[in-house]
């Protein structure tokens, strides 16, 4: 509990943020019109973002010590390899 | 309560100094490790599904509400400031602002729940069923029509119900267990800036499943 000896993050500007990537999000899904790929892509990079804005600053993975920050990350690569290995499926 | 009194106050010391973290809250992360997985493997299933299906994958926006979802997932984005901003109370040694935060949190909760429920009952009447699409049903004319794809109308109902369904069950889960804080410890003025774990932990959850279903409403809703 280390944020109580020190400033909190502006948590309402964060949450602005969250609001303004999903209504970039949506208007990215339905109102451009670009392939489908490239829609694919954008929107997995603002998943990951708004994600990773809530991991760092609500979770406050950000101002945790690194070993925590570890712990927390070990199992991403894990999932990525997972479903990397499921999509192959298609491949083979 | 001024910066430089809870300075004062200090936080509460850990139990264990390697990852500076007591063992609740150690606790609920490698509880979150686990639900990582459990998700990814919701996830990576969908993707095996969806890639592997035998024809084309119905689009989202034909079959699901998406305004609706849209404002639950806002909602849900609120609820997850609300939580952070009662913690910040808390640490900040204002009792009475964590608990209107925690309460605005389970309000917030039990509404994306209810909207869930009612979004569940309109996709059924509109024949949108796990097992596929009900004879007869709005949904069914438009796959006669060669609007939605047949072959995979029963994979899609079921990865959908299936990922949206552990997601909604975990936001109840985080709301009795918040209701149950907010009562039992909140409402009593048991929080203290010195020991506020029981909001650190739930808090740490609750931010999860947040997480998670911005990875999910992307992949379902909009991809």
């Amino acid at each position: 509990m280390e944020t109580a000896t020190r400033k909190h993050p502006p948590y309402l500007l964060i949450w602005l943020y969250l609001a303004l990537l999903t209504a970039a999000e949506l208007a990215l899904a339905f109102e451009l019109p670009i392939s489908q790929n490239m829609k694919l892509l954008l929107l997995m990079i603002l998943a990951v973002w708004k994600a990773a804005l809530v991991a760092m600053f609500f979770m406050h993975l950000k101002f945790e010590r690194w070993n925590l920050r570890i712990l927390a990350i070990v199992p991403l690569p894990l999932a990525a390899i997972f479903i990397l290995a499921a999509m192959t499926e298609k491949i083979w | 309560m001024t910066h430089a009194a809870v300075n004062a106050m200090g936080p509460p010391s850990p139990t264990a100094r390697g990852v500076d973290a007591y063992d609740m809250k150690l606790g609920m992360w490698v509880f979150l490790g686990s639900e990582v997985m459990f998700f990814t493997a919701l996830i990576g299933t969908y993707v095996i599904l969806r890639f592997g299906a035998p024809g084309e994958w119905a689009r989202p926006g034909i079959v699901l509400s998406i305004p609706i979802t849209a404002f639950n997932t806002f909602l849900l984005i609120c609820s997850s400031v609300s939580m952070v901003k009662a913690y910040a109370a808390i640490a900040d040694g204002n009792p009475k602002l964590l608990n209107v935060w925690m309460l605005v949190t389970i309000i917030c909760g039990a509404m994306f729940v209810g909207i869930q429920v009612y979004e569940y009952q309109h996709l059924i009447h509109r024949g949108l069923l796990p097992s596929g699409v009900r004879e007869g049903s709005e949904l069914a004319e438009l796959v006669a029509n060669g609007t939605l794809p047949e072959a995979t109308m029963g994979l899609y109902g079921s990865s959908f119900y299936t990922m949206t369904g552990f997601h909604g069950f975990h936001v109840t889960c985080g709301v009795i267990s918040m209701l149950y804080l907010y009562v039992t410890k909140a409402l009593r003025g048991k929080y203290t800036p010195q020991d506020y774990r029981g909001v650190e932990v739930v808090g740490l959850y609750w931010h999860f499943v947040d997480l998670v279903w911005i990875i999910l409403f992307t992949i379902v809703y909009l991809v």
